[in-house]
């Protein structure tokens, strides 16, 4: 850990009270300016305090007298607090910083609006309407009794992404250049991958991030990503607690609302969160520290440097002490820190590292935590949608005269993607949903099904590049079903709108992207429409889509009323979305002990990226219609290598556009290309004669992946004798800056129940924060791997979705999981790398290795009861 | 509209509601009450898990009107004041949870175990029918065994 990028900090007085001053011009000619703070259109200025401060490296600060001058060419002079009380502004009451919220508009983790909605908006336009409004407003933030910092990393923050890449690339080359094996070309991602991308798309707007000390010495992050069981929001708070030297238990992580002047820097994918927070999180911390320390020395007058922190307090050498809430206001007025603000290296982390238990913990276990189904919004009613009998179809007619009688119903609307019905109660609005006489068009694949779809996916494939002349090669061909995220709670959206405004609530990983497009549906400007980001129950890539809040914001405008939208289960697996089902062809070439070629032709069903990541890929400098590729092949090509020195390796996507929905699900294309790529690598070294995990760790590319098989190999007991009907298998993969390998053991010798009895993982994921985060995640990994290849996947019969709920949708239950795990995590190697989808490729291969083994079969097609 | 009495989380509660209302809606769209969780209407994925007179069921699938005159105990009604249940205990020292959503159920369900069988095995926790679809299935299993542990005499 080291402060590689000349970040640096400024409080709010120093702010030139209009955005961006000539300096940061100076500083950033090149990237592109923040969205301006809506003004004229009566909402309130966006919490992007960041915006309006004065980003000065420490290490070049420049004197008081200088920033005076400079601050004096801005649009308006830096101004003392000002004594005078802020206007009374409504605000809406948040759980944690009730003071930050005034001076911000920032909600709360839910930012459950009580009854604050409505006058909310006219206290607004009162307050933010031209420069006086907007003067007002800073006024009141800097008279704010709270600390408020924003990282900022500048340009010269490129240098994480790009050095990394660039160090990447070193290796890469070094790699090269060892002796002994035939050399792989180090893949697309080996040099930047879709993690870089993403930082890169998201730097202009790093230095938005906002952390709050309040007067009750709370440490509140703001966080511009969504919470879905990943354990992000405890991860960041313990960056925060060890750069703040703050207690864990006086931070706390709300999510932010949608915030469009952050651009790409909302989107919640790509295993990225920890890799694109970790250096704006610990320098907002390590800022703010800087702030409170010089803010005790001021008021002990004693040198800054002679003072520690500890448990969210100052010490001063004498024993005395100030909690930071005390020091607050005083912290906030401080304009030059008195102490270095750098994050810790890390010989000093005592808490980053260390296994801790989630923060909302005790919340879950009580019950007490709320997604957005359990939110009381007043007047939202419970509604359900009558939906098309196959996928996509449309409503050819529909008689409500019995639904509407129905008791407890209030309304019956109709929206493009069905019939909604609208009652007092759940129970109520699906009875009528059920009594409504509906009749349907077809859909446009009612003519497919599963057997056609994989026939037109083999048709799909480009033909190998490199026929097999007088080389020995090896063919395999995989099959992977479409697969439904299912996460546990069912989308759920709560939407208000209002002629003017719109207002929702729902678990959402693109909620700059929702609210564009919600305010288009709506006939709002985007500033009109408000997102709350709430908890998920689960995701793993659904709710990157917010197909449940449009139809929620379509059915309160028809209604004229709130509602509270519900996908049942039945309509999540048959109109939700699903990982796309694929076909693949490998064939590798061999000679003399050596793998000359690995070709990889994968085809799948067109996978929908279209949730923010396309337009996140072009922020971050990629030309895709200039490079004649699909957002799908520039995903493809940045998540998508082989890890191994196989010759020369080649893998192509073809996509099969079938309309149909489909989206990211945990892994993305790498659950199933890396999944057949380790079968396919079992089976060449039996074919050559080697051991499986000897072959493999013969022509992997870097010590790291070494380390972790080697590690699961010695602690699984790799080669271990096993009775008849069982095995081990392994299964390798690296992407996003992090290295898994699994060893699992199963036991097939009832044919019909496998089960994976026994597993071992071992991660270097370069800095896990949270080891035991890392922990959870690796081991839902290992579920999913165990689901998606031995039983859990859906059907397409006639253009529908055959399976409808848990019942056949056959996500591993208790008894097909294995009575022991055991995770290693490598030590720090790093900056961190990404581990929420890590462990699906290498888990998924490792149970399909093993069962090939324990069976003496090659499967082909997955899940393998299906 | 009928009206039905029951003991909720210790406390007499009477609710107007039609007969045949699953218990879930009416605990949640009635009454706030909001621990147990849908996930799937046909008491197949166990999210909803609360307790009737002491032993497990799912108020999906349970109509108001069966509740009458009985006792239902959802995960809000598990804790003893501010001192945790020890399955709860467990369940916090093991960091069972990931998004959390089915842990309410999950807890009644092992709660429910435990006082049928306060030292199950393997075999007994590969009973429990409740979908995590975080997968975090290991450390139940273990929160399970430990607050056996804890609970034995």
């Amino acid at each position: 850990m080291n402060c590689r990028t000349g970040k640096g900090f400024r409080s709010l007085p120093a702010l030139p009270p209009h955005g961006p001053g000539p300096a940061r011009a100076a500083e950033a000619p090149s990237v592109p300016a923040p969205s301006p703070a809506p003004e004229a259109d009566g909402t309130p200025p966006p919490p992007d305090r960041g915006a309006k401060i004065d980003r000065v490296d420490p290490s070049v600060t420049p004197s008081y007298a200088q920033r005076r001058s400079r601050s004096g060419t801005g649009p308006g002079p830096p101004r003392p607090p000002d004594p005078a009380p802020p206007p009374a502004r409504r605000v809406p009451p948040i759980s944690t910083s009730t003071a930050a919220s005034d001076s911000t508009g920032h909600q709360g983790d839910t930012g459950h609006p009580g009854d604050a909605d409505h006058s909310a908006d006219t206290d607004r336009s009162a307050d933010t309407t031209g420069p006086t409004g907007r003067r007002r407003f800073l006024t009141y933030l800097l008279a704010a009794p709270t600390l408020t910092v924003a990282a900022r990393l500048g340009l010269d923050a490129a240098a994480p992404a790009s050095a990394q890449a660039a160090v990447r690339a070193a290796e890469a080359a070094r790699t090269a250049a060892a002796p002994a094996q035939l050399l792989g070309l180090p893949g697309i991602p080996d040099i930047i991958d879709l993690g870089d991308a993403m930082i890169l798309a998201g730097l202009p707007t790093s230095h938005l991030l906002v952390l709050e000390i309040t007067p009750a010495g709370r440490a509140a992050l703001y966080l511009p990503r969504l919470e879905v069981g990943q354990g992000l929001t405890t991860a960041i708070a313990m960056l925060v607690a060890e750069e703040l030297d703050a207690r864990l238990t006086d931070v706390d992580v709300p999510l932010s609302d949608g915030r469009p002047e952050l651009l790409f820097n909302q989107l919640t994918g790509g295993s990225n969160s920890v890799r694109s927070l970790y250096d704006p999180v610990r320098a907002a911390a390590a800022a703010a520290r800087a702030r409170l320390v010089t803010a005790a020395a001021t008021r002990w007058n004693v040198p800054a440097n002679s003072l520690r922190t500890a448990d969210s307090a100052v010490l001063a050498p004498d024993g005395r002490s100030l909690g930071y809430g005390e020091l607050a206001a005083a912290a906030a007025a401080v304009v030059v820190p008195a102490v270095p603000g750098k994050p810790k290296s890390p010989d000093q982390l005592r808490l980053v590292g260390r296994p801790t238990g989630r923060i909302d913990a005790r919340d879950i276990v009580t019950g007490r935590v709320k997604y957005a189904g359990d939110l009381q919004i007043p007047s939202a009613v419970p509604t359900v949608v009558a939906r098309p009998t196959t996928i996509n179809g449309t409503l050819k007619s529909v008689d409500a005269s019995v639904a509407r009688t129905m008791p407890g119903v209030y309304a019956v609307v109709q929206i493009p993607s069905g019939v909604a019905v609208l009652a007092e109660t759940f129970d109520q609005a699906i009875k009528a949903r059920d009594a409504l006489r509906t009749t349907w068009n077809p859909g446009p694949v009612a003519n497919l099904s599963t057997g056609d779809i994989q026939a037109r996916l083999r048709a799909a494939h480009a033909p190998f590049l490199l026929p097999p002349l007088l080389t020995e090669y090896l063919d395999g061909e995989f099959d992977f079903a479409f697969v439904n995220h299912a996460p546990m709670e069912v989308l759920t959206a709560v939407a208000d709108v209002r002629p003017n405004r719109a207002e929702l609530w729902f678990a959402a990983q693109s909620p700059i992207i929702a609210q564009q497009t919600i305010a288009a549906e709506l006939g709002l400007p985007q500033s009109a429409v408000t997102v709350h980001v709430v908890r998920g129950g689960g995701s793993f890539g659904r709710r990157l889509f917010f197909d449940a809040a449009l139809e929620a914001a379509q059915i309160s405008k028809a209604a004229g009323r709130p509602v509270k939208l519900m996908w049942t289960r039945n309509d999540d697996m048959r109109h939700g979305r699903m990982r796309p089902a694929s076909h693949h062809r490998i064939r590798a070439t061999y000679g003399l002990g050596q793998v000359l070629t690995w070709e990889h032709r994968a085809a799948t069903v067109k996978t929908d990226l279209g949730h923010g990541l396309g337009e996140a890929l072009t922020g971050a400098g990629f030309n895709l219609s200039l490079a004649g590729l699909s957002l799908a092949q520039a995903f493809f090509l940045l998540t998508e290598k082989n890890p191994y020195n196989v010759g020369i390796p080649t893998q192509l996507l073809a996509e099969l556009p079938l309309d149909v929905h489909t989206g990211s699900w945990r892994s993305v294309y790498s659950g199933m290309v890396r999944v057949a790529d380790e079968i396919m690598m079992d089976e060449l070294a039996r074919r050559m004669g080697q051991d499986e995990v000897a072959f493999r760790r013969a022509r992997l590319r870097d010590a790291a992946g070494q380390a972790v098989l080697d590690t699961v190999a010695r602690a699984g007991g790799w080669g271990r004798p096993m009775p008849p009907g069982q095995a081990q298998g392994v299964g390798y993969h690296d992407e996003n800056g992090g290295r898994v390998a699994y060893l699992v053991e199963l036991d097939a010798s009832d044919r019909a129940n496998p089960r994976v009895t026994r597993a071992v993982a071992a991660a270097d994921v370069g800095r896990a924060i949270n080891p035991r985060g890392l922990e959870a995640q690796l081991t839902g990994a290992l579920i999913d791997g165990i689901s998606v290849i031995l039983q859990a996947g859906n059907h397409i019969d006639n253009g529908a979705v055959r399976e409808g709920s848990y019942a056949d949708f056959l996500y591993a239950r208790q008894r097909n999981t294995p009575p022991s795990v055991e995770i290693h995590i490598l030590p720090p190697s790093g900056a961190p790398g990404g581990a929420g989808e890590l462990g699906v490729p290498a888990a998924s291969a490792a149970v399909a290795n093993a069962y090939a083994r324990a069976t003496g079969t090659s499967p082909r097609s997955f899940p393998i009861h299906f | 509209m009928p009206t039905h009495t029951f003991v909720l989380n210790g406390r007499s509660v009477t609710v107007e509601a039609p007969d045949d209302m699953p218990l879930l809606w009416v605990l949640r769209d009635k009454l706030g009450v909001t621990g147990p969780k849908y996930g799937c209407g046909v008491g197949v994925c166990r999210a909803c898990t609360s307790h009737l007179d002491g032993q497990e069921f799912q108020p999906c699938t349970r109509a108001v009107k069966d509740c009458e005159g009985h006792t239902v105990t959802t995960i809000e009604g598990l804790a003893d004041g501010d001192t945790l249940h020890p399955v709860q205990e467990a369940w916090i020292d093991c960091d069972v949870a990931q998004c959390g959503f089915c842990q309410p159920g999950q807890i009644m369900t092992a709660v429910a175990l435990l006082r049928r069988t306060p030292n199950p095995t393997d075999a007994d926790i590969d009973q429990i029918q409740n979908i995590c679809r975080c997968g975090s299935y290991p450390r139940i299993r273990e929160a399970i065994k430990r607050a056996a542990a804890r609970q034995a005499p």
